[in-house]
């Protein structure tokens, strides 16, 4: 709590506001990675704040945003199986897959949990032995060790029914994907500070280095981002390309190795599909094959799932920072986030929810 | 019935109910707009308010129902018995009435302990007889093990309001104060972490209350009253948000205003949550006249339940569709939006 007061305090907002207005010697493009700073940012008013100085580009960062239709349609596939207990983090519930929703499902009598933890899904699975238990594991570096330690104690503890339905990401890959796109016009980034409390952020020195871009490792409060936009600015200024790090009191560069470990031991590195992106190089974790028995796509005939993406909807657009979402012409039209298009409309951390949570929208 | 046909968007949109259209949000308005106030309109359900408020005989009545669902039903703080009795006395307060009688009906499932069910009509009793009310008549239906959860009750009120008090959205003017008597968030936090199994440090108690005796005592006081509204589902947000549309006025609060328990703003900040759309179920706001402000707060600030009450915002001028807005702590407004759907727990 004390951290809460002392990052969200006005009079140090309003004074890194006037250092960087004043060191802004023209509108830098700068993204934040991550979801959660693009709602901070929208919450607190930051963009307003800042009144044109620099712009703020919100980037793919929001996990239940990115995850391919394919797994929402696998993950749907699964819970309709009799006898399934499917269990997911509350905001994918919403997330629209080919069809439905895991809400719908839920109306029409599937047994679909929110779970906080993985391992609830786990003690589920213990709870209920005749019932087969399914973990809908989605998100980046940040939520993905907790998913590792659920398989990792479904196989010590030989648990037969249980699996996991895994669909993680890495922020890393789809920065470079982002930089080598023909249309990017980022120059700056707020690194994602829950990601790196895991990864550390050795990861993107290299980047930083190959793209010569300014990427600031940064946390989720008004005073986190205004400092870390501050420090972005600095850099662009004077010409400098280096990893820094706001969020220090929870980020160190070798990030948490014992969590680290334990990814590396139940996961393998993929290339994944981002919905509104496309596939990405090695940006997608799996389950290794010594967790074959705990696999959610080995134990459920999920292959080959024919999907339909609505053709109106322009996340992509949005998750790439080439629009922003009040840009799309279905935003608050055809697209709310009571009967959402796409994914960034549902999640409490994507782009579209958030510009409709906390702006007028123009056409509503 | 034309209005009830399937050219209705809401059932376009969703051809089966959703816990949402029950959660206090955006879709739960849609369903009372779209279907049920259509399909029952008439000049007393349209006045919105928490009770309809009508003449017999040359004597003002407050009628009103709720049926309560919590789970779990024992939680701190409270039980469904003394949520079943205060959230409806609550209701009638609210219109400004006395509550004079309620009604108890019961569903239960089959295998629900006795002794719990002793326990919930216990705790009923000792509620309605601490605000001298009476429990007047009833019904006991028992259904199928797995057919419930445990136990439902539905308690309808019914009050009298005296001469002169005319709480009404409509009443709301450009300039009122909005008074809140107490904190936000407890019941919603409280609710769920014990519903969830989520321990922390500090318990945190349901603020569960009947507020009727303090609503009396505001109105003996002769202040002009416009309008009061408990804070149930869908928090001070959703409450509001729908006192601004029915009034057709802009109205704003101040973030930096709004009493939060440090524990209610711990939890929410884990899981994800605003404590402005958390259910309240012993906090209500009063709409008065500015000048009146600081006489309201006093009134209340005398009665335990009203020890924090503070001035949280203000009406500010008429608005064709009604909107709230929200100053944050950086100075900066932002339009208070009802949630979509249910609040649920983020991922990350």
């Amino acid at each position: 709590m004390k951290y809460l007061q002392e990052y969200r305090d006005p009079v140090t907002a309003k004074k890194l506001v006037a250092a960087i207005k004043a060191a802004a010697t023209r509108p830098w493009k700068i993204m934040e990675v991550c979801g959660g700073q693009t709602h901070s940012a929208l919450k607190y008013g930051i963009d307003q704040l800042l009144d044109g100085a620099i712009e703020l580009i919100h980037g793919p960062g929001c996990p239940v945003c990115v995850t391919p239709i394919e797994y929402i349609d696998k993950a749907l596939a699964i819970a309709q199986v009799p006898g399934v207990i499917f269990c997911s983090f509350g905001d994918m519930l919403r997330v629209p897959g080919s069809a439905s929703d895991l809400l719908g499902l839920k109306a029409q009598g599937a047994d679909i949990r929110i779970v906080y933890s993985p391992l609830d899904a786990l003690t589920l699975a213990q709870q209920n032995p005749d019932r087969q238990v399914v973990f809908f594991g989605v998100g980046f570096e940040t939520t993905a060790p907790a998913t590792a330690l659920a398989a990792y104690q479904a196989r010590q503890l030989n648990l037969e029914n249980f699996t996991l339905l895994v669909c993680h990401v890495r922020v890393p890959p789809v920065i470079e994907a982002l930089l080598n796109s023909p249309s990017n016009k980022v120059q700056g980034f707020l690194g994602a500070g829950h990601v790196c409390s895991i990864m550390g952020y050795h990861e993107y020195l290299p980047l930083s280095l190959r793209y010569r871009i300014p990427i600031v490792i940064t946390g989720f409060e008004p005073v986190d981002l205004l400092q870390g936009l501050y420090m972005t600015v600095q850099q662009l200024e004077e010409g400098r390309f280096e990893v820094e790090n706001e969020y220090s009191r929870v980020v160190k560069e070798q990030g948490n190795l014992p969590a680290q470990a334990l990814l590396n031991k139940v996961f393998d590195t993929v290339d994944r599909s981002w919905r509104g992106l496309g596939p990405i190089a090695g940006s997608g974790l799996a389950l290794n094959a010594d967790h074959d028995d705990w696999n959610a796509e080995q134990r459920f005939p999920v292959a080959g799932i024919a999907t339909q993406e609505s053709p109106l909807c322009r996340s992509g657009d949005v998750l790439q920072g080439l629009i922003k979402p009040t840009q799309c012409p279905e935003f608050g039209v055809r697209c709310t986030p009571d009967k959402p298009l796409g994914a960034t409309m549902v999640s409490s951390e994507g782009a579209c929810a958030a510009y409709f949570h906390y702006r007028i929208h123009p056409h509503v | 019935m034309s209005d009830l046909e399937l050219n209705c968007p809401l059932l376009l949109q969703y051809d089966r109910i959703v816990m949402a259209h029950g959660g206090g949000g955006r879709l739960m308005q849609q369903l009372l707009d779209n279907l049920i106030q259509p399909a029952f309109s008439n000049p007393l359900l349209n006045q919105k308010h928490d009770s309809a408020v009508f003449d017999i005989n040359g004597v003002r009545l407050a009628f009103t129902t709720d049926s309560y669902v919590v789970k779990p039903l024992f939680f701190p703080g409270g039980d469904i018995g003394k949520l079943a009795v205060c959230g409806t006395l609550n209701d009638l307060a609210m219109s400004g009435a006395k509550p004079l009688y309620l009604t108890c009906a019961l569903i239960i499932e089959e295998g629900f302990p006795m002794t719990d069910l002793q326990r919930i009509l216990q705790s009923m009793q000792r509620t309605a007889k601490e605000a001298g009310v009476l429990i007047v008549t009833g019904d006991t239906k028992v259904v199928d093990k797995g057919k419930g959860d445990g136990v439902f009750i539905n308690t309808a009120g019914i009050g009298l309001i005296d001469a002169g008090v005319e709480s009404n959205p409509r009443h709301i003017q450009a300039g009122d104060s909005i008074i809140l008597n107490s904190d936000l968030g407890r019941h919603g936090i409280a609710v769920m972490l014990e519903r969830e199994g989520l321990n922390f440090a500090h318990e945190i108690e349901s603020d569960c209350a009947d507020l009727s005796g303090l609503v009396e005592d505001l109105l003996a006081s002769g202040i002009e009253i416009h309008c009061m509204r408990d804070l149930t589902r869908g928090g001070l947000a959703a409450a509001l948000i729908e006192l601004a549309a029915t009034a057709r006025q802009h109205i704003e609060i101040r973030e930096a205003m709004l009493p939060v328990n440090s524990n209610v703003k711990s939890a929410c900040e884990i899981l994800g949550f605003d404590p402005v759309y958390i259910a309240n179920e012993g906090a209500f706001i009063a709409f008065v006249p500015e000048e009146q402000t600081e006489q309201t707060l006093s009134v209340l600030r005398r009665h335990p339940l009203g020890r924090q009450a503070s001035r949280i915002g203000q009406v500010k001028a008429a608005h064709p569709r009604g909107t709230v807005t929200l100053e944050n702590v950086m100075g900066v407004s932002r339009v208070l939006d009802l949630f979509s759907g249910e609040q649920l727990p983020r991922i990350c």
